[in-house]
């Protein structure tokens, strides 16, 4: 055993969150009147000197440490810092909405803290331990964040129904692992490459290992067939929460499904495209039908949410044709962008439902939105981005996103799915544009001045402004996303 | 068959049995009883593949700890079984078919010839004078730091989730902060309010604003 000690430098952002962690929960805990507002800011101070460190600490190269546990490259470096900026808009958004419902204890911002330290871990795992870890300290920490409004019977109901399918879901992906470890003899994921390249493991082994490993990871995607929980849990959550939930860990979600199937098991990229190939049209079908019916906005959005991680996965699936791996670059960066693009747009339309919330009153429902124009024409414009955007009109940041992952589909030579999506997408404008007719040529059921505080207020414009701007120049993201993917890759 | 071979299968059986006695016990006392029996087994076998301690933190851990507490959890809920039942034999067939085709894939992979002992070598014997726990120390400290401090976390944030969940002031506390006890003062308490003189009527009900002494 040739024990080396770990470049700790490299960690230093995930060091720094598990620090403040402790911090928040001490300085919280003896803090009584300001602990509220005490853990606000600093949570916020923690994720915003998180972005210092990581950008003082991104490197370039990638490079392992830890017992190549931990890798750091400059796709994990972008992710986290996603990450950071989506956590701080999230928490921002929320914070009005739960000092309302006095839900705003201290525990909610320490939850959401070892929320994203959890997510770091998984970016930037290297290690199917840590990233099993990682994924269980995000999971328990949203489980408990959807139950965290525990007078409410619905709110209490989703955590469960969470929580146990979450679980099972962890169940199977654990169990997919250890038979990865017994095919291969190694956690560590580059290990894994090699020897699944070398053909030193047995592969049906390895194939019954993947069909557990994608389920897992379909799983906390949210598409179809393990899509079950989402539209009950982004229901019954609390607002704020729904809005974490169907922004942040999206991002993780992504680099989990990134470092497992595209980075260890590239090897066997015939046999998990075609699984994902199902997942992702059955998604795309699935959740843009069952969207058309609803009449609750975050079931709604729940459903578009399983559409449009059908479409990110469609970006994934599109890597390799016969061994060909010309195009694989560009088809992760697009999923990439579409994760990135889709989390941009989640958290404006969530912050939405937030915006025309007020004490005693929860915008959930499509109706709530009627007459939006008559009552602040700007954030009506700023909605109606988002919708275009989600659904796919140019020229916004979604239209981009679709078209990049659909160029690599159709690079990759697979006619049908694309077909199958093109279509869906315009079956889905439909429950998008039903928003935008309700808010612009519908009365206002409730006349009502928006109450919301300033800094909600410009956060909100300024993300329904990247939605357009980043709309009409995608190609600086782009660009980044395609250098961090050939970077690490 | 060598005696170890002989343990294996024997604390293997017990241990199949009683995982199945877990799903299929009535009662859920029964099912943590047998599960109990699980990890006893379990136990055993880490054991005959010289993972003592392991083992023993298996039984100490498990068995003795969160078991027991579990125990205590399931006695104390007051579960209505027959609503867990219900629906049982509707959602038996699919069920059924599932599981059976699933168990038969798992069969064809894991029983098939790529876990067989020529694909997989037993691992050498160690010494006598080897030592588990000496080798779980050296590399949960150094190669495994990084895990290990994250599941650290990883039980935090199960704390904060618990208490954050579950933690109620009580309401039928007499307990009152002697803060505000000594900060209490006159002029917070007691509020004296000028009215001008109101004649006696007859009706008696009318009597009582008079003199309004307004409590906090």
């Amino acid at each position: 055993m040739n024990f080396v000690v770990p470049d700790l430098y490299q960690a230093s952002a995930e060091i720094f969150i598990a620090v403040m962690v402790l911090v928040l929960m001490l300085a919280t805990a003896f803090a009584r009147r300001v602990a509220r507002d005490l853990a606000y800011m600093l949570a916020q101070f923690s994720l915003i000197a998180a972005i210092f460190i990581t950008l003082s600490t991104l490197d370039t190269q990638p490079s392992v440490t830890f017992g190549h546990m931990f890798v750091s490259d400059l796709l994990g470096g972008l992710l986290k810092l996603m990450v950071y900026s989506s956590m701080i808009v999230a928490l921002l958004y929320g914070r009005s909405y739960l000092a309302d419902r006095k839900l705003d204890r201290p525990e909610y911002y320490l939850l959401a803290l070892l929320m994203t330290l959890g997510m770091m871990v998984m970016i930037t795992s290297n290690h199917m331990l840590t990233l099993y870890i990682g994924l269980e300290m995000m999971s328990l920490a949203l489980y408990a964040l959807v139950a965290f409004d525990r007078d409410s019977a619905r709110s209490t109901e989703a955590g469960m129904k969470y929580f146990i399918l979450g679980a099972l879901a962890s169940g199977l992906l654990l169990y997919g692992m250890s038979m990865l470890y017994g095919a291969t003899g190694t956690l560590e994921l580059l290990g894994v490459a090699s020897a699944v390249k070398m053909q030193a493991a047995n592969v049906p082994v390895l194939l019954f290992g993947l069909v557990f490993i994608v389920a897992g990871v379909s799983f906390k995607l949210g598409v179809v067939p393990f899509h079950m929980w989402v539209p009950d849990v982004y229901q019954g959550a609390p607002t704020p929460v729904t809005l974490i939930l169907a922004s942040v860990p999206k991002l993780a979600a992504f680099a989990m499904a990134w470092r497992l199937l595209a980075w260890g098991l590239f090897g066997l990229s015939a046999h998990w495209q075609s699984m994902l190939m199902f997942v992702a049209a059955a998604s795309i079908i699935l959740g843009n039908l069952a969207a058309l019916a609803q009449h609750d906005l975050k079931r709604m959005l729940a459903y578009s949410g399983i559409s449009h991680m059908g479409f990110m996965l469609l970006g994934l699936l599109a890597g390799v044709v016969d061994g060909d791996t010309h195009h694989a670059l560009d088809a992760y960066s697009s999923a990439m962008f579409y994760a990135v693009a889709y989390v941009l747009m989640s958290l404006a339309a969530f912050g939405m439902i937030v915006l025309l919330s007020r004490a005693g009153f929860d915008a959930g429902q499509i109706d709530d939105f009627k007459g939006l124009n008559r009552r602040s024409p700007w954030f009506a414009a700023l909605m109606m981005f988002v919708m275009f955007s989600m659904a796919g009109i140019p020229f916004f940041v979604g239209f981009f996103a679709k078209l990049a992952v659909l160029q690599a589909v159709v690079a990759a030579g697979y006619y049908w799915l694309a077909g199958v999506a093109v279509v869906m997408s315009v079956i889905g404008a439909f429950y998008y544009l039903r928003v935008v007719k309700f808010m612009y040529f519908d009365e206002p059921v409730d006349n009502s001045p928006l109450r919301a505080p300033v800094d909600l207020r410009l956060m909100l414009s300024a993300n329904g402004l990247a939605v357009a701007v980043l709309g009409i120049m995608p190609q600086a993201l782009m660009a980044l996303c395609e250098h961090a993917m050939l970077s690490s890759f | 068959m060598e005696f170890q071979t002989v343990v294996f299968y024997f604390l293997s059986t017990i241990l199949v049995l009683a995982a199945l006695g877990v799903v299929l016990a009535r009662h859920p006392i029964h099912a943590v009883l047998y599960l109990v029996l699980a990890f006893f087994n379990a136990g055993g076998i880490w054991l005959l593949l010289s993972a003592e301690f392991l083992a023993i933190s298996l039984v100490m851990v498990y068995v003795g700890a969160v078991m027991v507490l579990f125990l205590f959890v399931v006695m104390m809920l007051d579960i209505d079984f027959a609503r867990l039942r219900e629906g049982f034999w509707s959602y038996l067939p699919v069920g059924a078919v599932l599981g059976v085709l699933l168990a038969f894939e798992m069969i064809l992979v894991l029983g098939g010839p790529y876990f067989g002992l020529d694909a997989m070598p037993a691992p050498e014997a160690v010494a006598a004078s080897h030592s588990n726990t000496r080798e779980l120390g050296k590399v949960l400290y150094t190669e495994y730091a990084y895990p290990f401090e994250l599941a650290a976390f990883v039980l935090l944030v199960a704390m904060v989730a618990a208490v954050s969940l579950t933690l109620r002031k009580r309401r039928a506390s007499k307990y009152i902060d002697p803060n505000t006890q000594l900060a209490a003062h006159r002029e917070g308490r007691v509020e004296l309010v000028k009215m001008a003189a109101e004649k006696e009527e007859p009706d008696p009900t009318a009597a009582s604003g008079a003199d309004k002494v307004v409590g906090q």
